[in-house]
């Protein structure tokens, strides 16, 4: 495989990663501060439950995401940054928000409320925001100004596509968190929490499918060459609508013990959907980085800091693999944790 | 010039928090440890509430810190070319650490009443290990910036040889990650100590609270007395490393304009661009050579060997004072401490105990002084003799509107902290613990 080509694979496998855990994290926010004034409902309980121990490495993904780009594509760094550099910097400041107060939010009586609405709906409105990064990415937003890159605003906030890939990011992020939280819920024996996400995630799923292939159609005359290039990775697409709808057909087969529905090889099957799908997405914007003003090879770095990097890659993997699957014990195996009151 | 100050900004609100997210884990160690050794339960009580706030203040160092990860990027995109050409390697290697920081901080939070002692120990020393990694390899692509090997530049301004781990352990590596390691454990113990006089110098609080304090105060006073020392000697090597391979950026901390032997060691004053000299300033005769090589007749260079547009700004002087000065007065404070304490055998006075509140403060104000001292002083390169800092920084419009709201953003911040804190701490006073523990 050439090593440009390795190295994107390896980008994307960590957008992939985040894109999930990410999902996962700011959704469980959201209905954790929906839930947050219901006395009745533990549905917000076993949000924060799983939120408190994993926030903060599932926010270490975003840094690795940034890293790895500048690393493995240090020319491509320079027109990302000067081009998204209002968008992704509000974006940090809706992630600080977003982090602080959801944290400090346990720790004081003042003010709860407002913490808890404010940390919500900044962690809804992130995924939506990056996710608009993506059509910035395919062509027709970017004009060339004393030659430098420049975004085009007007023609971004008045376009129709950006605001499907919005609504996808966010029913993707409320979907995934739903059916991860209704198997979570399951998981600790809590049968209502169980039933309210479930519910969400039985409405939510074929809205995010079927807003995901509206987003196709939205694309505007500049994009339509990846269009034509989904054409040619029908086989992961149409892979990715299977698992789909095995996954949400699983949510509505009894149990043998009378819970309605395997939730965790619905989780799986999902993930796997996603997984599908966000790669036969990244094949076909291959090989633009920025269409058409940057491919990954001109993007990428020299071979010697490649090698390094992977090796370095390699050795941490071997050392945070262990503690990965201790603090997935802990936390999301360990009944102790789970049933806690 | 504004994405320099946006990402200034962003770098000292980040450092204050950085500097306690290094500090604190060590003091929970020496607390856990010290429970293990006496079984005093006051220990266990001082580990759990240092990891309470520690868990506040986390928030947002990680928030912040993910802040100056990205907008480096954004900001300086032509020195994040250079960077991801040349000293990616720390930066990849401090997300591992800083991921088994996360991992462990979570366990040790959330799961240290369902953990055995020594995996409890392991946990929160995976956390300080995983935090001062953080920080040395962040401070390793610093150092690179001050002191660049690794790498040649073609006649095209281009990036060839590279050899990542000559960039990786280049020659001021191993002063600077010192530097900063130890001089964020003296900080963190001086604000422990602060913490601790205050609460002694109240006199409306029980003889158990106040048992409670005095045992925190000895630890602050122990390793705030061995960690500023420590930083002392290290800041020697430090002006060494300076004089061997930046004598520019010594010059203009010293305010010294002619090469000369025997150069003196200016303490306060400023430095003045036309009279060519540091005005109002105490000279201690021959210790600048002294300092800079050991032996009183070093040569030590002087700013008008460069040209004058390739000086730092001269104020850099006075930050380099404040640094020193501070750090020297807590090394005499603390050892004073010490003597009072076991060689005279008496109680710490009021007076001393008042000093203390203040040597909290202090220490972060040397900090930051010491870092912008470091990052001005390299000026006007990003990365010394290869890249100037104005053809590094970005292009892009809207960095005035960034700069406005995350200032915002800090001001805000800041407040909310401390007030969180605050109440957090006034509604699980130490008291209600310390009578809870017999029972």
């Amino acid at each position: 495989m050439e090593e440009s080509l390795l190295a994107v694979a390896i980008l994307w496998s960590i957008l992939f990663l985040y894109s999930i855990t990410g999902s996962m994290d700011f959704g469980a926010g959201f209905w954790g501060m929906v839930y947050g004034k219901k006395k009745d409902s533990t549905a917000s309980k076993i949000a924060n439950r799983f939120l408190s121990p994993t926030w903060e490495v599932t926010n270490v993904f975003l840094v690795l995401f940034v890293v790895t780009l500048v690393a493995f594509f240090p020319f491509a760094a320079g027109m990302l940054a000067t081009v998204l550099l209002l968008p992704v910097g509000l974006g940090l400041i809706l992630l600080t928000i977003r982090t602080t107060f959801m944290v400090f939010e346990g720790k004081t009586e003042r003010f709860k409320d407002l913490l808890r609405i404010t940390s919500g709906v900044t962690g809804v409105l992130l995924p939506s925001l990056l996710v608009s990064i993506l059509p910035i990415t395919l062509g027709g937003f970017i004009a060339f100004e004393e030659g430098y890159p420049q975004l085009l605003y007007g023609k971004l906030l008045s376009s129709v596509t950006v605001y499907m890939h919005i609504a996808f990011g966010l029913s993707t992020a409320l979907f995934l968190s739903a059916l991860f939280l209704a198997d979570y819920a399951s998981e600790a024996g809590d049968a209502s929490a169980y039933q309210t996400y479930r519910r969400h995630a039985i409405w939510l799923g074929p809205l995010s499918l079927i807003i995901a292939v509206l987003t196709i159609f939205t694309m505007p005359p500049e994009a339509s060459w990846i269009v034509e290039n989904f054409r040619d990775n029908l086989y992961g697409f149409g892979m990715s609508v299977t698992l789909f709808l095995i996954g949400y057909v699983l949510l509505f087969v009894r149990r043998p013990n009378g819970q309605l529905g395997y939730s965790r090889l619905a989780v799986v099957f999902v993930v796997l959907q996603y997984g599908f799908a966000i790669y036969a997405y990244g094949s076909a914007h291959l090989p633009y980085m920025v269409y058409p003003h940057l491919t990954i090879e001109e993007g990428f770095t020299n071979p010697t800091m490649f090698n390094q990097l992977l090796i370095a890659y390699i050795i941490g993997l071997c050392i945070l693999v262990p503690a990965f699957i201790l603090h997935w014990k802990l936390f999301l195996k360990d009944k102790r944790y789970l049933k806690q009151d | 010039m504004l994405a320099r100050a946006l990402f200034g900004t962003s770098m000292g609100f980040h450092i204050i928090y950085a500097t306690i997210g290094v500090g604190v884990p060590l003091m929970i160690i020496v607390a856990e440890i010290m429970y293990v050794i006496t079984k005093d339960e006051d220990y266990k009580i001082m580990s759990k509430r240092w990891t309470k706030g520690f868990a506040i203040l986390l928030a947002v160092s990680i928030a912040s810190g993910t802040i100056v990860g990205v907008l480096i990027s954004l900001l300086f995109p032509g020195f994040m070319q250079i960077v991801g050409q040349v000293i990616a390697l720390p930066f990849q290697i401090e997300i591992f650490a800083f991921l088994i920081e996360a991992v462990f901080m979570s366990i040790y939070l959330y799961a240290a009443d369902r953990l055995p002692t020594w995996l409890r120990l392991i946990s929160i020393t995976s956390v300080a290990i995983g935090a001062a990694a953080s920080a040395i390899l962040i401070t390793d692509a610093h150092a690179w910036m001050n002191t660049p090997t690794g790498f040649e530049m073609n006649a095209n301004g281009e990036v060839i040889n590279v050899d990542p781990w000559r960039a990786f352990f280049n020659p001021s590596f191993v002063v600077t990650a010192i530097h900063v390691t130890v001089s964020a454990y003296m900080t963190v113990a001086f604000l422990v100590g602060s913490i601790a006089a205050a609460r002694l110098l109240k006199s409306n609080i029980s003889d158990q609270e106040r048992h409670y304090h005095k045992k925190s105060i000895t630890l602050a006073i122990y390793i705030g007395a061995i960690m500023s020392l420590s930083t002392a000697i290290n800041g020697h090597e430090t002006a060494q490393m300076l004089h061997e391979y930046n004598p520019r950026k010594l010059a203009a901390a010293e305010g010294l304009f002619e090469t000369t032997t025997h150069a003196p060691l200016s303490v306060g004053g400023w430095t003045s661009r036309e009279d060519q000299e540091v005005k109002y300033a105490i000279e201690i005769p021959y210790a600048l050579s002294f300092l800079a090589g050991d032996r009183f007749d070093t040569e030590v260079k002087g700013l008008n060997e460069y040209p004058e547009e390739l000086w730092p700004p001269l104020f850099v002087h006075t930050l380099f004072n404040v640094m020193v000065g501070i750090g020297t007065m807590l090394i005499g404070l603390s050892f004073l401490a010490i003597f009072w304490r076991w060689i005279l055998k008496k109680e710490l006075p009021g007076w001393m105990l008042a000093l203390f509140v203040g040597g909290g403060p202090l220490a972060i104000i040397g900090i930051e002084a010491g870092w912008c001292f470091s990052c001005i002083g390299r000026q006007p390169y990003t990365i010394v003799n290869v890249l100037k800092t104005s053809d590094a920084a970005t292009q892009a419009n809207n960095v005035g509107i960034l700069f406005a709201l995350f200032v915002i953003l800090y001001a805000i911040l800041l407040v909310v902290t401390v007030a969180v804190m605050v109440s957090y701490f006034k509604r699980h006073p130490v008291e209600t613990e310390l009578v809870e523990k017999g029972v």
